[in-house]
């Protein structure tokens, strides 16, 4: 019906661009066009002001290129935040849509696209979302918290960032050329399945994940060999920072638990491209092992989120307690037996799949027992602040409304376990209501808490407190009206999912959930507005001290920002809270016998490499093989080149290091 | 002190792993040549007679094919990397071990609860399954 310039069946067009003609083009879906024109006009607005104000150069030299774990990790975090946005506009979509489809009304948002819309939330929100940020938050302080100078491998750190930058323009990719998957986060056979997805969608899907997975996966092997690898001298197991042990257990995790993701979605795309039959219907393949090994990858990922994030509340409840972490050990044991437990509840997102009594009831055991280190870290919390002096800063706040939050969404989460509750629960939307309770009021408000608690070390100024409140409040009470009436709904037995609804009892639930929404959008806006007065008063807001919280641990014990070399000296540990204890012994800054430094170079080969990589994805998504061929010979191409690149570090000299130290430490005299 | 890999001051800073003498490779490779005839000769003569037998057999002959490996090449003892090698090690079979027994046990429950037709057994025969 439309005039397209070249037939889809002419053999050349076929050969160079695959199955990619003019129809890929959204043209007839006005929210997604309208987006498009915004992003385009957005988009040609900041590339016009970094080229007006020549910013290229400071950009790829500075940024781009960096091996540096500070710009890594900040780089991680605006990644982040970015995406962020997106799986934002997805959610409040979704609310709207729900609050609007009854009585007859259709909503505004047709079935093909609101299925693109909930997958995509799901997808962008824990790939794309949640691991750039953990990942970000870990990549700046774990080097500083240790002691150490950067991560063990910088290049390949800066590798992690852009192949998961790649993995998420090929997501963002789909929402304007062709579609992205209708299956769900997870993207089930037989549904996902060439026969019944016969789109470009669950190959987005699929490409994006495989090639982010490759950062996520390297990442995590940088920071387990730093932690171990590079502790400062006195820095045995037990004194780690409490965040130092979340991460590695969170990237032990990672290790462990990506390949199986990645194994199984190599398998799902054999199904897809070459006709093999693992989870297909017929050919005696089997779509319930997809379900069962992408949980056994899926659960450990939950773990690997919130981890670093008991971490945060850790430091968090501490420093603003002004006392030691209580029960220190039993924080560490409490961490790893979570870490190994939480590959012993797989089977609980499956319940229902009809495994029988015995099955189901030591996988319903298992996942009650996590429960309880995790409930020991609770306590912990609360006995840290018993009798603190405790400031009700940001981060603080943050921490006292994930306490609360997160206990309820735990609870849930215990009655979920329990099989045959969950026979009356699964799929519905108190599941959606528990999940968002824990993500949400686990890692999002832990997140936060990191920003604000971090904030001034990485850039020198802290954030200002008035649009932080109001984010607070406007986030937390938002979250609240947001998803209590998602745990009735589900109680009514509501699914997950739906598009329109019949029973015309259930809308003023949903409109209660959308306003909530609306209350979160305020709380995002207040956060961003909260960022941009911060920076605009950022000479009112400095700190000088490098330690504006009076803080524990060793990140404190550098300017803020920390120079590029981190420390001039490596500091030996004497206790676990290693700053305090220097600060209480009086330690004074060493003012001379400087040495040179030696630091990693930059490289391009991480942007190059993944830029590769979009292209392999495009190809393959798109079926266009001799791209999909060339940009992987490409990649191996430039990949061995690298090995022979020697020019890998260079000195800061003597006086270098001498004038950065001394600029310090008179800065710090006129405080007094 | 800072990152590792570069070109100058490769190796033999910190304490070096151990590296493995002429002898003990050709013990190693010795072993492996053994451990992968010996399966040929299984196959290719069939002398255990029943299949299942010889295939349960080959995947033992793996097992300590992976071990030798582990040994004589990949120089892993209890004391290399401050014994943090062990550790990863004792860690990845405990991974390994659920990932495959939990699976196999999962999907043996799915297959028999929900495809009754496919094994010709009563549906409700669920006291006898493990």
């Amino acid at each position: 019906m439309s005039p397209h310039p070249a037939s889809e069946n002419s053999g050349i067009w076929k050969l160079i661009f695959g199955r990619l003609d003019w129809s890929a083009v959204p043209v007839h879906e006005p929210i997604v066009m309208g987006t498009f024109v915004a992003v385009v006009i957005g988009g040609v607005a900041i590339l016009g002001i970094v080229t007006k104000y020549r910013l290229w150069g400071w950009l790829w030299r500075d940024w781009f290129t960096t091996v540096d774990h500070k710009r890594i990790g900040i780089m991680y975090m605006i990644l982040g935040l970015i995406m962020f946005l997106r799986g934002f506009a997805d959610a409040i979509m979704m609310r709207l849509q729900q609050a609007w489809a009854f009585n007859g009304s259709e909503g505004y948002l047709n079935a093909h696209h609101y299925d693109q819309i909930f997958t995509a939330h799901g997808v962008i929100m824990i790939f794309f979302v949640a691991m750039p940020m953990i990942t970000g938050i870990m990549n700046y302080m774990v080097p500083l918290q240790i002691g150490a100078r950067d991560v063990s491998f910088p290049f390949l750190n800066n590798f992690s960032f852009w192949m998961t930058t790649a993995g998420a323009v090929i997501t963002m990719m789909s929402l304007f050329v062709g579609e992205f998957a209708r299956t769900g986060w997870l993207a089930y056979p037989p549904l996902s399945g060439i026969a019944y997805s016969p789109g470009v969608g669950v190959d987005y899907y699929i490409w994006g994940l495989q090639i982010a997975g490759i950062g996520t996966l390297l990442s995590g092997v940088n920071l387990i060999a730093t932690i171990v690898k590079m502790r400062a001298p006195g820095m045995s197991m037990m004194k780690l920072p409490i965040f130092v042990w979340t991460s590695l257990c969170s990237n032990i995790l990672i290790v462990a638990a990506f390949p199986v993701l990645t194994a199984v979605l190599a398998l799902l795309s054999l199904d897809r491209y070459v006709g093999t039959a693992f989870f297909t219907n017929d050919m005696g393949g089997n779509p319930m092992m997809y379900v069962n090994l992408i949980w056994i990858w899926g659960h450990p990922e939950v773990y690997i989120l919130i981890l670093p994030l008991f971490g945060v509340f850790s430091e968090v409840t501490s420093t603003f307690s002004s006392k030691r972490l209580f029960g220190y050990s039993s924080m560490v044991y409490a961490t790893v037996v979570i870490a190994i437990l939480s590959y012993l509840v797989w089977l609980h997102h499956f319940f229902t799949m009809g495994s029988g009594a015995s099955v189901n009831s030591f996988f319903g055991i298992t996942t009650m027992v996590i429960s309880i280190p995790t409930g020991a870290k609770l306590f912990n919390w609360l006995f840290t602040m018993y009798r603190g002096r405790i400031r009700f800063e940001l981060p603080m706040m943050w921490t006292v409304a994930f306490m609360l939050t997160f206990v309820v969404g735990g609870m849930t989460g215990v009655l979920l376990a329990v099989p045959p509750a969950d026979f009356v629960l699964h799929n519905s939307l108190f599941l959606i209501a528990h999940f968002h309770n824990v993500i949400i009021g686990g890692v999002l408000f832990g997140l936060f808490a990191a920003i604000n608690y971090w904030w001034p070390k990485a850039f020198g100024f802290k954030l200002e407190t008035k649009w932080g409140k109001r984010s607070f409040w406007l986030w937390v009470v938002g979250f609240w009206v947001a998803f209590m009436p998602l745990y009735v709904l589900g109680l009514m037995g509501v699914t997950r999912r739906m598009r329109v609804f019949d029973d015309p009892s259930l809308q003023i639930w949903f409109q209660i959930a959308a306003l909530g929404a609306v209350m979160i959008a305020a709380g995002i806006a207040c956060m961003f507005i909260q960022f941009a007065v911060s920076i605009m008063n950022r000479d009112k807001l400095r700190d000088t001290t490098g330690d504006p919280w009076d803080g524990r641990t060793l990140e404190w014990a550098t300017s803020s920002p920390p120079p590029d070399y981190n420390f001039a000296f490596t500091p030996v540990i004497h206790d676990g809270d290693a700053w305090a204890d220097m600060k209480k012994r009086g330690y004074q800054r060493p003012v001379s016998g400087f040495e040179p430094i030696h630091m990693p170079s930059n490289t391009g080969t991480g942007v190059i490499l993944a830029g590769l990589s979009v292209a392999f994805g495009v190809g393959m998504i798109w079926y266009m093989w001799w791209l999909a061929g060339l940009s992987f010979i490409g990649i191996l191409a430039v990949a061995i080149g690298h090995t022979f690149n020697y020019k890998r570090d260079f000195y800061i000299p003597e006086d270098v290091v001498e004038s950065t130290e001394g600029e310090r430490t008179r800065s710090l005299a006129m405080q007094g | 002190m800072s990152a590792h890999g570069h070109s100058h001051h490769d190796d033999h800073h910190g304490q070096a792993p151990a590296h493995g003498t002429f002898g003990s490779y050709m013990i190693g490779f010795g072993l492996s040549v053994i451990l992968t005839a010996i399966p040929f000769w299984l196959v290719m003569t069939g002398v255990l007679g029943d299949p299942q037998l010889t295939a349960f057999t080959i995947m033992g002959f793996a097992v300590v094919q992976i071990l030798v490996h582990m040994i004589y090449f990949l120089h892993m003892n209890t004391r290399s990397e401050g014994g943090w090698t062990m550790l990863a090690l004792i860690f990845t079979i405990v991974l390994v071990v659920i990932t495959l027994a939990g699976s196999i046990w999962v999907m043996y429950h799915l297959n028999h609860n929900m495809m009754p037709q496919m094994q010709d057994m009563s549906v409700h025969d669920m006291s006898q399954m493990p």
